[in-house]
């Protein structure tokens, strides 16, 4: 009953929250008009870029500057990591990292996966901490951001999709800033730790020596959560009491991993000029996630199966690896929300829960559109609703038409080729570990629960999730090389291609709507489009799921 | 060629106003508003002299006379935290558990409380349900020679339910209660 | 090419259609069909696994059998249509065969080349009996034309020098009188040449829907090919070794076999429907568009009325008795040979009994209608030797006339004429001598059920416009009786074509009629342009379908013939990938259903997934592939036939769609599959 009660109110309110915050991002990132705050803003974006920022950009050159500027960022990130023991904020004396896992880090916060083979505590001094690690975490999802937007305004057939640098700008300054500071404050009041002292040494009441591990944890933990980063401070991310302290804490973290994902649809909606068509979808991701959040909540309310038998009480669902002073369904709403968008944090160990639990993770990253991650999120989903248009466009008995532009072949292969593009990575890359001592020698469990470590792994690589089951010994050449390999294919592919489909869209003829044409905002739609997208996930991933979880599941009898 | 010179200058801005100068305001508001918990909510002992430990973390209790917290798969090693990662299934859990259920002396009668079984996530939950602190209390009680029902109130003086009406279960901070006893 | 039904699996269309799915295994022609390429060489992979299967040889054998029935069914499932299709080129080619012409000489005389010799612009003489060798424009001459080869109409026609009638087509044959053509079109150029290559598949290229679901369906192929792939890796790590012909059923159960099988015959069988309704389509493309035409341009004669007005009325003047009018209307209208003139003969007989009178040429002379004068009659040379003229015609022209003959224009019938014309009907004033009698109202007659039609067309969202060359207040009325959405009154060519770009520029694709000359820019300018057979050569060409019956009404079924054509396509597809999640039920168990057993031998935890309670892995496996199988030659009526179609919205029929296609293709193959593995079992097949 507070299980339902508590999603009810985190999730109906994130969804009440996000429709004032969709009218902000659309004025923040695409303003109607330039009077008044909107025109000093873009004034002052114009002259922070330079030359480059005064032109209007078609997506070919949207997408080199965004690929120039992730290039950098990456760069960056990647030199501060690798050159960490020399440079300063450094107070724990936190020596040098390997190069692949340099690699790895550097891909995996470029790409706003934040998959992490290090643990952070252990690893990263503070200035990795802070500038490879929390500076990407803006500017990356600052980039989605501004990737839907020019997106967004392609499809209604503006050809020319306006200029990336100012949208990064827009999205990083007038978006994720204020509210990551909003939040950061929170999480302050909320007791988190901010600070810049080294590891505190404390002696225990038995005498033992601790050492606790701190450091700036709450303007850290902000901006992980709003920018579906997910990038622990510590190893155990979330789930840590210094990045999470409390209930409170849990809700406030839950609701920010939710918010722009949720918004992100309205300022799809309003940008395109079909508020309708954006409450479908929104309708649509909605309904996903409730599907997902019961399904997790009720399969983690079994008891855990490794106690059968023994003399111990189990009214209270899996405990194993998670914290108690977040209640008993925050642990479930948490991994079906972090894998819905592609945030990634944890507020208890995945590997730890039931078989059936640990599978809906994975289908929320298999689908990667309920919300998904900050714009690439309805990104995801438009390439979804691409395909449902085409198929139900055809059912009605016309050339399928989105947004009274036709679909055809360019478009249909740009989609299928980002849908293939998903199914390679997280099939072809487990298998081939699955079949190798890279990924049998690096297993935590045996059995079907190895073989989902495997599969984890890669669905978040290719999600650009970042969270795991995290028994795998992940930190070894391979699994960083590959998985860091497959989230920078996995970020980019997804947003060149929809661009690509945008801008070819936005320069055909538009048609004009009828009885005849396929309504994009009716609940029939809606029906297609889920179907579309759980068709397409069943059909592709259903035998791995199957080798999993579902084996695992069934191996223990009630 | 300008495109890269273009993505540098933004790279130096968003990082100057995103990292000094974001870390700083929040780095300035914890310090003045909630120095305490700022500083990674430190205890200091009795006396005031020493710090104990951290009012977030659990720290290891092994000695009859104290409350024990939830299992840790990294020793309550502050300094690289870790659940198990063991799937639920796994018969390292089934071990585990059985010497739990040992050490606890937990019978079909007295069941042991889940979560004292099942390892936390972090491995540094500093609560353990109500029902689990008395659970133990009796051990306490007997350890320190006070009746057990001055220990089970104050375990009841300390339990919350840590989400009010949204999540119920009542729990217990382990460092809390142990300071507590020893006073 | 009469208008015959074939039934759908007739022998003589079967027995070719089976050797032709063989000789289409050749690999150029399968590697057009990405999904039946796939299946093909799973077959061929099966086929080698047949040797070092083992004890499994039966099993393995079997799959073999039964993957290259899949291929050979969809091959099938293609000839049948292209057989159809074929049927009714072969009947105008025989039409055409062995023809000579007789080329005129520039100098004068004639030579007898064969047609296939002929050149665009030549000159040829068609005499009675004659076959005409070329399409063409008829530049001299009249003729009557047995033109029943291409429309299976017996009636012969009239063709003509000059006008809209003058275009005649190659194969049809002359049969009284001489004319001559220019040829338009060298010999395989024709428009019946073209469309003989469309239906026969020989130059059937895909139109931009097909191109596009085939890449989505190609990319369907290749996740289903890494799915089947990883699974081998997959199963090992689980312990299980799973045999490449058990992958290869999996693989051809999952790929959109049968969407695949049918997509060709499908746009075929659309062309091939058009054909039965007696219109030609010069290509793919042009049915296609049909489906999405948002606009119809209707001519209002021949398509919303009649064709022709005809007398409902008489309103005499004050003082005029209805009997007197009807007299002289009838007697002015005696010699008019033209439908109205005849309506009014009836009229006159009908409502006063009064007979249509032989008057005899020394008593009358007959005043024909002229452009100038507009207006008709007769004059009767009076034995008192006043004369008698009667006339009929326009309000202006009779008050003119009655003014000439020393009268004054009746106010109270000029009243009358104006609300006729404003009810929509045409006035016809008669007049006797200075005198005017009163008005005739001429009424053109709105089809019957074409207000249904209409209906039916703004539900799926098509909006009509109605072409007339009325004045407003006429083409108002009718086009509120018809129930048209707008019109365009006193439409010239011109301003046809202004319409046309109009409404593309607003985004909508536009289809319509024409027969004339002038109408060949419009027709051309027209996203979907039906040419009347009838109509001129120049009409023909520019258009992008004849209508053999020169219907304009069939435009009506044009469209609901590409919609139906596009719906197919997309209800196969749906059906083909809800087809896969039974399929998954009955191979993924069957293949592991060992994996991870307590002890060896016992079923394993994904035994649990056989929901259908299957005999055993392999009957599981081989139900599954035969019921792929069947399930294409099952829908081989459904391809050729189109999907059922009913007007309605477009929400309204994704959801019945949907619900009969997604849901059904989700249920049906969990009984079918189940049925088969009873079967294959009870024949100890496995």
């Amino acid at each position: 009953m507070d299980a339902i009660l508590l999603i009810t109110i985190v999730v109906g309110g994130t969804a009440v929250l996000s429709w004032p915050l969709g009218r902000y991002l659309r004025w923040a990132m695409d303003p109607l008009s330039l009077a008044g705050p909107a025109g000093r803003f873009d004034r002052l974006f114009r002259a922070f870029g330079g030359r480059l920022c005064a032109a209007q950009q078609d997506w070919k050159q949207y997408c080199s500057a965004l690929l120039v500027f992730n290039v950098v960022m990456f760069t960056l990130a990647f030199g501060i990591l690798g050159l960490q023991q020399w440079l300063p904020l450094n107070p724990d004396g936190k020596g040098a990292l390997e190069g692949s896992l340099i690699f790895h880090t550097a891909a995996s916060f470029t790409s706003n996966t934040n998959l992490q083979h290090y643990s952070g505590e252990v690893h990263m001094s503070y200035l990795s901490q802070l500038g490879a690690l929390m500076w990407p975490q803006f500017v990356s999802a600052a980039t989605g951001i501004a990737a839907l937007t020019a997106m967004a305004r392609g499809l209604p057939g503006r050809a020319q999709m306006g200029n990336f640098f100012v949208d990064l700008q827009r999205a990083t300054f007038l978006v994720l800033l204020p509210l990551a500071a909003l939040v950061a404050l929170l999480m302050v009041l909320g007791g988190m730790p901010m600070t810049l002292q080294g590891a505190a040494k404390v002696m225990t009441l038995e005498g033992v020596e601790q050492i606790i591990a701190r450091g700036p944890v709450a303007a850290f933990v902000a901006i992980k959560q709003l920018g579906t980063n997910g990038g622990g401070f510590f190893g155990p991310n979330s789930a840590h009491p210094l990045e999470n302290p409390s209930f409170f804490t849990n809700v406030v973290s839950t609701v920010s991993i939710l918010l722009i994902p949720m918004a992100s649809v309205w300022m799809f909606g309003r940008i395109v000029g079909h508020l309708r068509h954006a409450t479908v979808l929104f309708a649509v991701m909605l309904l996903l996630l409730l599907v997902k959040i019961g399904a997790a909540v009720v399969a983690e309310s079994a008891p855990t199966p490794a106690f059968a038998g023994l003399p111990i009480a189990q009214d209270t669902g899996n405990l194993e690896g998670k914290e108690l002073r977040f209640g008993a369904a925050a642990g479930p709403l948490w991994a079906v929300a972090t894998t819905c968008t592609s945030n990634g944090s944890v507020n208890c160990m995945h590997d730890s829960l039931n078989p059936l639990t640990g599978l809906v993770p994975m289908v929320g990253m298999w689908l990667n559109a309920t919300f998904g991650g900050v714009g690439v999120g309805m990104i995801n989903m438009f390439l979804y609703v691409v395909l449902a248009v085409f198929v139900a466009g055809m059912m009605v008995g016309r050339t399928p038409e989105y947004l009274n532009r036709r679909i055809e072949m360019r478009e249909v292969k740009l989609a299928v080729l980002a849908m293939f593009a998903h199914a390679l990575f997280v099939l072809g890359g487990t298998a081939l570990f699955a079949a190798t001592a890279w990924g049998q020698g690096t297993l935590n469990n045996p059995g079907a629960h190895g073989f989902s470590e495997i599969l984890y792994e890669f669905s978040s690589a290719s999600a650009n999730n970042g969270s795991g089951f995290e028994g795998l010994g992940d930190n070894t050449v391979p699994w960083n090389v590959a998985t860091g390999l497959v989230m920078l294919l996995a970020r980019y592919l997804p947003i060149l291609l929809p661009l690509a489909i945008a801008g070819s869209l936005a320069r055909k003829r538009a048609s004009s709507a009828s009885a005849g044409t396929l309504g994009v905002d009716t609940i029939t739609f809606g029906g297609m489009l889920l179907a579309t997208i759980v068709f397409l996930g069943a059909l592709t991933f259903f035998p791995a799921a199957a080798l999993g979880p579902v084996a695992e599941h069934l191996q223990f009898p009630k | 060629m300008s495109m890269i010179l273009t993505s540098l200058r933004l790279a130096v801005i968003t990082v100057l106003v995103c990292v000094p100068g974001y870390t700083a305001l929040i780095l300035g508001f914890a310090q003045l508003a909630t120095p305490h918990t700022a500083n990674g909510s430190l205890l200091t002992s009795a006396d005031g002299e020493a710090v104990v430990g951290s009012h977030l973390l659990a720290q290891a209790f092994t000695q009859p006379r104290y409350f024990w917290p939830r299992p840790s798969a990294v020793g309550y090693h502050a300094a690289g935290a870790g659940g198990s990662n063991k799937s639920p299934t796994s018969t390292d859990v089934t071990d585990r558990a059985q010497q739990l259920v040992a050490a606890y002396g937990a019978t079909s009668d007295q069941p042991l409380p889940a979560d004292l079984a099942a390892a936390s996530g972090s491995g540094l939950d500093p609560h353990v349900t109500e029902r689990a602190a008395l659970y133990q209390a009796a051990r306490v009680a007997a350890a320190r020679g006070r009746p057990r029902a001055e220990i089970e109130r104050i375990v009841r003086g300390l339990a919350f339910a840590p989400g009010g009406f949204f999540a119920g279960e009542r729990i217990v901070n382990v460092l809390e209660l142990n300071r507590a006893l020893e006073r | 090419m009469a208008r015959k039904t074939t039934s759908l699996f007739a022998a003589e269309l079967v027995r070719p259609a089976v050797t032709a799915s063989f000789r289409k295994l050749h690999p150029r022609t399968m590697a057009k069909n990405p999904v039946m390429f796939v299946t093909m060489v799973g077959a061929l992979l099966t086929t080698l696994c047949i040797p070092a299967a083992g004890d499994e040889t039966g099993f393995v054998l079997q799959l073999a059998l039964w993957l290259w029935f899949t291929v050979l069914f969809a091959n099938f499932a293609e000839a049948m249509a292209e057989g159809r299709g074929k049927a009714q080129a072969d009947a105008l080619r025989r039409q055409r065969s062995e023809t000579w012409a007789r080329r005129l000489r520039d100098g004068g005389g004639e030579q007898r080349v064969a047609a296939t010799d002929l050149k665009k612009g030549d000159l040829v003489v068609c005499e009675t009996g004659d076959t005409i060798p070329a399409d063409g424009d008829v530049i001299e001459g009249i003729a009557s034309v047995d033109e029943s080869a291409i429309t299976g109409e017996s009636a012969p026609v009239i063709r003509e020098s000059g006008g809209d009638r003058c275009a005649v087509s190659g194969g049809t044959r002359v049969l009284s009188d001489r004319i001559v053509v220019r040829v338009s079109a060298e010999r395989g150029h024709g428009f019946l040449d073209r469309m003989i290559a469309l239906v026969e598949g020989a130059r059937r290229q895909k139109t931009p829907n097909e191109v596009a679901l085939t890449v989505l369906l190609a990319a369907l192929t290749l996740i289903f090919l890494l799915v089947c792939v990883t699974l081998r890796p997959f199963g090992a790590f689980a312990g299980a070794e799973l045999s490449t012909p058990v992958l290869i059923a999996l693989l051809v159960c999952l790929i959109p076999t049968t969407i695949g099988a049918l997509l060709s015959a499908i746009g075929i069988s659309g062309i091939d429907r058009l054909i039965q309704r007696n219109v030609l389509a010069t290509s793919g493309r042009a049915v296609e568009a049909a489906g999405d035409v948002d606009v119809l341009l209707l001519d209002k004669t021949g398509t919303i009325t009649l064709g022709n007005r005809v007398a409902t009325d008489m309103v005499p003047a004050t003082g005029v008795e209805p009997a007197q009018l009807a007299d002289a209307a009838q007697l002015a209208s005696l010699a008019d040979q033209t439908p109205e003139g005849r309506s009014i003969v009836v009229l006159a007989k009908e409502r006063f009994g009064l007979r249509g009178r032989e008057v005899a040429a020394p008593h009358a002379t007959f005043v024909p209608f002229s452009a100038a004068t507009r207006m008709s009659g007769v004059d009767f040379a009076d034995t008192g030797g006043r004369g008698r003229k009667i006339r009929k015609g326009a309000t202006e022209a009779i008050s003119a006339f009655v003014a000439e003959q020393g009268g004054r224009p009746n106010r109270e019938v000029l009243v009358a004429a104006e609300q006729i014309a404003r009810r929509g009907g045409t006035p016809l004033v008669v007049a006797d001598g200075s005198r005017m009698l009163g008005v005739v109202h001429l009424k053109d007659v709105v089809k019957g059920g074409i207000q249904l039609r209409f209906a039916h067309l703004r539900a799926v969202g098509i909006r009509t416009v109605m072409i007339t060359g009325d004045n407003p207040l006429t083409a108002a009325a009718i086009a509120a009786e018809a129930g048209v959405d707008s019109f365009l009154a006193e439409a010239t060519p011109e301003m046809k074509l202004q319409r046309i770009r109009d409404e593309q520029a607003a985004g909508r694709l536009v289809a319509m009629t024409g027969d004339g000359t002038n109408d060949a820019p419009a027709l051309a300018q027209a996203d979907v342009g039906v040419a009347m057979n009838t109509g001129t050569q120049a009409a023909r060409e520019a258009g992008n379908m004849v209508d053999l019956d020169s219907n304009p009404t069939k435009l009506l079924d044009i469209v609901e013939i590409g919609k139906q054509l596009i719906m197919t396509r997309g209800a196969l597809t749906t059906f083909s990938m809800a087809n896969d999640v039974a399929k998954y039920f009955a191979i993924l168990p069957a293949m592991f259903a060992g994996v991870y057993a307590a002890n060896a031998g016992s079923p394993g935890p994904l035994a649990a997934l056989d929901v259908m309670g299957l005999h055993s892995p392999q009957s599981a496996i081989l139900s599954a592939v035969v019921f792929n199988a069947l399930v294409i030659v099952a829908l081989i009526p459904l391809a050729l036939r189109g999907v059922a179609y009913r007007p309605a919205a477009a929400a309204v029929v994704l959801r019945r769609n949907l619900l009969l296609y997604g849901l059904g293709g989700v249920l049906a193959p969990f009984a079918g599959i189940k049925l088969l593995d009873l079967l294959l079992t009870a024949l100890h097949l496995v």
